[in-house]
């Protein structure tokens, strides 16, 4: 069977013709991928097992790859937002935020308090969606159905919430250098309200039915445990690392938008393995929704939701289509004839599922010299083949779904 | 107490003179270049001494500089972190544009085997060392380095666009 798989020079079908079992058994080689509905994204890992057991896996990446960072050294600094939505694409408004605030960085823009409030909103929103996602789909994988479909319709409502704000659902493009593009509606805050009413419920019933489950513990307890130096050592971040018990969490080292002025822990697990991530952004959940309520609360009074920079924020629509001095300020700005120092700039975000870079040079120009997105998960996922060893076929799969590796921002 | 850039650049200096330079604060990173024959030195100095202790290779990348003297065309730019202090820093390597490559830090930071795979796929970078240097993101057959200079992003050919009409030239683009 395994010639049919592969080339004979490949290193697994040297291996297969040394080993042999002691009972006559072969072993044997797996091609987990690269589309199958387990893996959720198109990833590749050809796997060498013997029975149900893996002793090696080769994972092979980059099938959609759309050159990103290539594409954004020809796009005006406007024209790489939808470019960041499209990494991570379960909490595009992190990326987004990320991306102005390195702008913001490299023009010394400071943003109106309000505005950041509404970042850190919609940027815990987008970190809710992005566990609901990752918690609810290893449910699925281990065969629980039910949670999913209770938690699922709450991301439709962040959805709806998004579309208030401007008007996309999943690859947002929201936004602008120094804020948003518009205020936020009364609908928007109303919709948030019902989100804040009823989701705590829902998220109860989520944990309930998961974490103290027979079959659902059995299933992840022990399953693709890592070490804490091991997980620093292959450069985690995010949940991942704080389930192996390390509280790194950027939003605390360096706070961006404001998150000093909030009071939230970092939940962090302790063995690593599959159960205790899961547990651990169960926990973040709460938290950002503690963090969504300080917001609301502590919101400045007033109407700000952009910085004072007619040099980069595109000036009302309204005023473009009766006003010389408008129209002339929105082409410069869309053509990206605006001032851009010469710099170096790098600025992370925690992201939903790590620390999310952006490594910017500039020499100047309109478009960025360099740009560089450290993508989270492109740098975890290397230590997957090392954690499925030794693992059964079954727990490989559920290993791949909470590690939340996401093929848009592995491949960018 | 804090670690201060003054510490970390005195450090340096002491240990590997005139082989760290540039010392320079950019924005909220401390930055630096070193020679790129001691990169592995340096960066294992980085990671093992006791107050330095920058324990945690947050990202890796290279940049083209064409225009750049011959040696000086290629860099390798390593972000690292120190968590117990929060302290970041951003070492610089430039190579040759003729034959650019560099000692593997796979050795020291696990989490490095990729990111150079990923910059040897898109600059054609050579890290000597390397266990396993081949393409990561780009199917293997690929001759190019796609994110050199010189590799335009769209096909020249192409008549159904003008980007002169769009603001963008071949020089400013």
């Amino acid at each position: 069977m395994s010639e049919l798989l592969l080339p004979p020079e490949h290193r697994y079908a040297r291996i297969i013709k040394e080993k042999l079992n002691e009972d006559g058994s072969e072993l044997s080689i797996l091609n987990l991928g690269p589309t199958h509905p387990a893996t959720h994204g198109i990833f590749q890992n050809i796997l060498l097992m013997d029975g149900e057991r893996i002793l090696e896996a080769e994972p092979t990446i980059g099938y959609i790859h759309r050159a990103f960072e290539k594409i954004a050294e020809n796009r005006p600094f406007y024209q790489i937002t939808p470019l960041t939505d499209r990494m991570n694409y379960c909490s595009s408004p992190i990326n987004n935020m990320g991306w102005w605030m390195t702008l913001e960085k490299l023009l010394d823009i400071e943003v109106p308090k309000r505005a950041q409030y509404l970042r850190v909103i919609v940027m815990e929103l987008a970190r809710i969606t992005d566990h609901i996602i990752c918690n609810s789909i290893l449910g699925v994988d281990t065969g629980a159905y039910t949670g999913f479909l209770y938690v699922f319709q709450f991301r439709e409502k962040v959805y709806e919430i998004y579309e208030e704000i401007c008007g996309a659902r999943l690859t947002t493009n929201m936004g602008r250098i120094g804020g948003f593009e518009r205020d936020w509606s009364a609908e928007a805050f109303r919709k948030l309200d019902v989100f804040l009413e009823e989701f705590p419920a829902a998220w109860k019933e989520f944990e309930n039915l998961f974490e103290r489950n027979r079959i659902f513990i059995d299933r992840t307890v022990n399953v693709g445990a890592i070490s804490a130096e091991q997980a620093m050592a292959y450069g985690f971040t995010g949940p991942n690392l704080r389930a192996a018990g390390v509280d790194y969490d950027v939003r605390v080292s360096q706070p961006y938008s404001s998150y000093e002025d909030f009071d939230f822990i970092v939940p962090v697990g302790k063995s690593g393995d599959t159960y205790d991530r899961f547990c651990v952004r169960n926990a973040e959940v709460w938290e950002s929704l503690s963090i969504i309520r300080q917001a609301l609360e502590k919101m400045p009074e007033g109407n700000d939701f952009h910085a004072d920079v007619p040099d980069y924020y595109l000036p009302p629509k309204e005023d473009v289509y009766t006003n010389m001095e408008s129209l002339i300020y929105h082409f410069k700005i869309v053509m990206g004839e605006v001032p851009i120092p010469v710099a170096e700039i790098y600025h992370p975000v925690e992201g939903g599922n790590g620390e999310l870079g952006f490594y910017l040079v500039t020499d100047g120009s309109r478009t960025p010299y360099r740009l560089h997105f450290r993508r989270p998960c492109f740098i975890y996922y290397q230590a997957y083949p090392e954690m499925i060893k030794g693992a059964l076929l079954s727990d490989a799969i559920v290993i791949l779904s909470s590690l939340n590796v996401i093929a848009g921002e592995l491949d960018a | 107490m804090a670690l201060e850039t003054i510490e970390i650049q005195d450090k340096l200096t002491e240990t590997f003179g005139e082989n760290v330079f540039h010392f320079n604060q950019e924005k909220d990173v401390f930055s630096f270049e070193v020679a790129a024959d001691k990169i592995t030195a340096v960066i294992l100095f980085l990671k093992n001494d006791p107050i330095l202790r920058f324990h945690f290779l947050t990202d890796l990348c290279g940049v083209h500089y064409p225009d750049s003297e011959v040696d000086r065309q290629f860099a390798i730019v390593y972000h690292l972190h120190n968590w117990y202090e929060n302290k970041r820093i951003k070492i610089k390597a430039f190579i040759s544009g003729e034959k650019p490559e560099i000692k593997s830090i796979s050795n020291i930071f696990l989490s490095s085997n990729w990111m150079e795979r990923e910059t040897y796929d898109f600059y054609g970078v050579d890290f000597i060392g390397h266990p396993q240097l081949k393409r990561i993101l780009n199917m293997d057959e690929m001759i190019s380095f796609p994110m050199r200079k010189e590799f335009p992003l769209e096909d020249g050919g192409r008549t159904d666009k003008d980007d002169r009409f769009f603001g963008r030239t071949i020089d400013n683009c």
